[in-house]
């Protein structure tokens, strides 16, 4: 697979905005996750909340896109310099080769759940200032997003549940190898809504503490928001330090709506397939950020895959401790978590995880470890059946 | 006038069309020919034959369109739907059970059932087509909004060059009922499959060069199947079937983003 550099990259979760923020919980295993009564659900649910984005203005002429997801996506963009890193890249390359793939698995729904709340009640109709396709509908936040930038490419959103923004990365390599743009802003926004908390509690998918990964007693997950984005180009001219997607592997479970294979086999042809695009063997990958809901069947399932893959010496963690499931921005979260660990050599410990499962012995982290990092893989598995593992390396190291 | 100096060529293996007044390839080609008076009219779905009996009692609308456009396309290819990396592209997925999900949540209750929770992702399509089909290899779902179309066919395309293998694309969209019906008036429900191969083959029955242009997008002469392909964002593809179903090479513009759309130049 050709390499492609990221030359900029930002994220935004329950542990805070930008990079410092993520860094520091990284190190000191911080997590995000509380305990509240989230709008006007009618229990207390353990969520990873994003602060101040009640409070983001979207520019005037983009209100129409005013939502929860689209705020979550701006707070995102003004981090870490990155709006400028893309604005230098639509000046050396056009703004029509400059493409748009992003991740989101409910996008602006909650708008809608508000609206369906203030039906007029002699005809049904929504409020008529109802944004539906700035807001709720499926592309929201890519449209956004290239409105922010004026820029006239390729756009899409990836909605493939919880793989959505790793499967992002794999889009915007395959156009970039197509030639069909140069640069690509790639990741993903999902935020809290009822749809997603309402529906994974009808699973008895939600821990009612906030989430252990890959603990003998976890219970559920915690569901989180989060805005994650990189900015993609070739990588033929990366300097020592850069960091390069060197490999993208998807596959499809074939087996069950909600649940995963149980060996993992979906996950393991995934984990497989990114080793050899990137042209490497398990034994060179120094650290795995696992998927690691921390729902019974999930862990267990891949753990099962990274074992039999692995063994059991790889060193290894899930960030849904330190952030919740963020859901279709989980990929995109988690990658480029995968890239601060690169760039800083930092394995992050595993939060909210006291004692392991016995019946999964990974090399899971409980505690942060730090020494240099050549390659990295990053595991994101969704409803569906849906799978995909990327896999990051540093040049020169 | 050239299409964008960087094309990427395709090569058409398998086709279906289901959409209003359109059961099968062969009739809504003659339809789109003007060799048969078009009628539009709802489409009538069967239960996917091929999925479980546990499965099958749970799908509505979406997922036996998308299944039903999937086979028949794979079929014309004489392909194995195992084999093919799949690509569903959709503007709204499955709309009924969205509305459905919402009105519980609008009301006091809020009990949701879990079978709609988990076909309300976007991939559920995908999902069933897996489960149905045996086909682990990638598969991605979109949504580009009017734009869906062609985002999924330019998804497929470089799909399957990455991969040098064939890919199935399934471009499928239903339509909400009131009142979301109201600010996306979707008036039919319209499926499309193709099977896209890198290389040429046997089964090839059109190579297509694509290309990002600015022209303005191709639009269809009759008055009924301009509204569709204005109103359905999966019917953005008819001025290419159209061309394909006159067999004649030739070039047209597919409707995509501002400022970006698809130039296509048709050839045996």
């Amino acid at each position: 697979m050709q390499a492609l550099r990221l030359s900029a990259y930002t994220l935004t979760s329950a542990v805070g905005a930008g990079l410092a923020s993520h860094l520091d919980a990284m190190r000191r295993q911080r997590g995000g996750i509380v305990r509240k009564r989230w709008e006007t659900v009618d229990f207390d649910v353990c969520v990873g909340e994003v602060d101040g984005v009640d409070d983001v203005a979207l520019p005037p002429e983009l209100a129409a896109y005013d939502c929860r997801n689209n705020r979550l996506a701006q707070l995102g963009l003004a981090q870490d310099g990155f709006i400028a890193s893309v604005q230098q890249a639509v000046a050396r390359y056009g703004a029509g080769r400059v493409g748009v793939f992003l991740g989101s698995s409910t996008s602006g729904i909650l708008s809608s759940e508000v609206a369906y709340r203030q039906r007029d009640p002699a005809t049904g109709a929504l409020p008529a200032d109802h944004h539906y396709r700035e807001t709720h509908n499926a592309y929201s936040v890519a449209d956004f997003v290239r409105h922010f930038f004026a820029l006239s490419g390729p756009a899409v959103v990836v909605s493939t549940a919880c793989s959505s923004s790793a499967k992002v990365f794999g889009s915007a390599q395959r156009m970039i190898a197509a030639d069909l743009i140069d640069a690509a802003i790639v990741g993903g926004v999902d935020t809290l809504c009822l749809t997603t908390i309402y529906g994974f509690s009808s699973l008895q998918l939600v821990s009612s503490n906030p989430c252990r990964p890959f603990d003998g007693e976890r219970d559920g997950i915690s569901v989180g928001e989060g805005a994650a984005f990189a900015l993609l180009e070739r990588g033929d001219e990366a300097q020592d330090g850069d960091i390069l997607l060197t490999g993208v592997g998807e596959s499809s479970d074939a087996y069950h709506m909600s649940s995963p294979h149980p060996e993992g086999l979906g996950a393991r042809a995934a984990m497989q397939q990114a080793l050899q695009q990137a042209g490497l063997a398990a034994a060179d990958i120094d650290y795995i950020n696992l998927h690691g809901t921390a729902t019974p069947s999930n862990d267990a399932a891949e753990g099962a895959a990274v074992l039999a893959l692995f063994g059991d010496a790889t060193p290894c963690s899930s960030t849904k401790g330190h952030t919740g499931h963020t859901l279709g921005a989980a990929g995109g979260i988690e990658a480029l978590i995968c890239a601060l660990a690169l760039q800083h050599g930092v394995m992050p410990g595993g939060v909210g995880t006291q004692t392991l499962d016995a019946r999964l012995p990974c090399n899971y982290l409980l505690q942060t470890a730090e020494r240099p990092l050549r390659h990295v893989l990053s595991n994101s598995f969704g409803f569906g059946g849906s799978n995909c593992s990327l896999v990051f390396s540093r040049v020169g190291a | 006038m050239m299409a964008s100096a960087n094309a990427v060529t395709i090569y058409l293996d398998g086709l279906s069309l289901l959409g209003p007044g359109m059961h099968d390839w062969a009739s809504a080609a003659a339809c789109l020919l003007g060799q048969a008076p078009y009628q539009p009219a709802p489409v009538t779905l069967a239960a996917p034959a091929i999925l479980p009996a546990t499965e099958r009692r749970r799908v509505g609308a979406a997922v036996k369109l998308s299944m039903a456009v999937g086979l028949a396309a794979v079929e014309a290819a004489g392909s194995h739907a195992a084999n093919l990396p799949n690509v569903f592209s959709s503007t709204g997925g499955d709309c009924d059970n969205c509305h459905n999900l919402l009105e519980v949540l609008a009301s006091g209750e809020r009990l949701i059932s879990p079978t709609r929770f988990h076909n309300s992702v976007h991939n559920a399509p995908a999902g069933y087509w897996g489960i149905a089909t045996g086909c682990t290899e990638a598969s991605t779902s979109l949504a580009a909004y009017d734009a869906t179309f062609a985002a999924g066919l330019l998804e497929t395309v470089t799909q399957a060059h990455s991969a040098g293998k064939s890919c199935l694309l399934v471009a499928f969209d239903t339509a909400y009922p009131e009142p979301l019906f109201s600010f996306r008036p979707i008036p039919y429900s319209m499926g499309v499959g193709m099977v896209l191969s890198p290389q040429r083959s046997a089964a090839s029955v059109a190579e297509l060069r694509i290309g990002i242009s600015q022209e303005p997008a191709t639009v269809m002469a009759d008055a009924q199947l301009e509204e569709l392909r204005q109103r359905i964002p999966c019917a953005r593809s008819l001025p290419l079937l159209q061309r394909l179903a006159g067999g004649q090479p030739g070039r047209v513009v597919l409707d995509y983003l501002d400022g970006c759309r698809l130039a296509i130049e048709v050839a045996a």
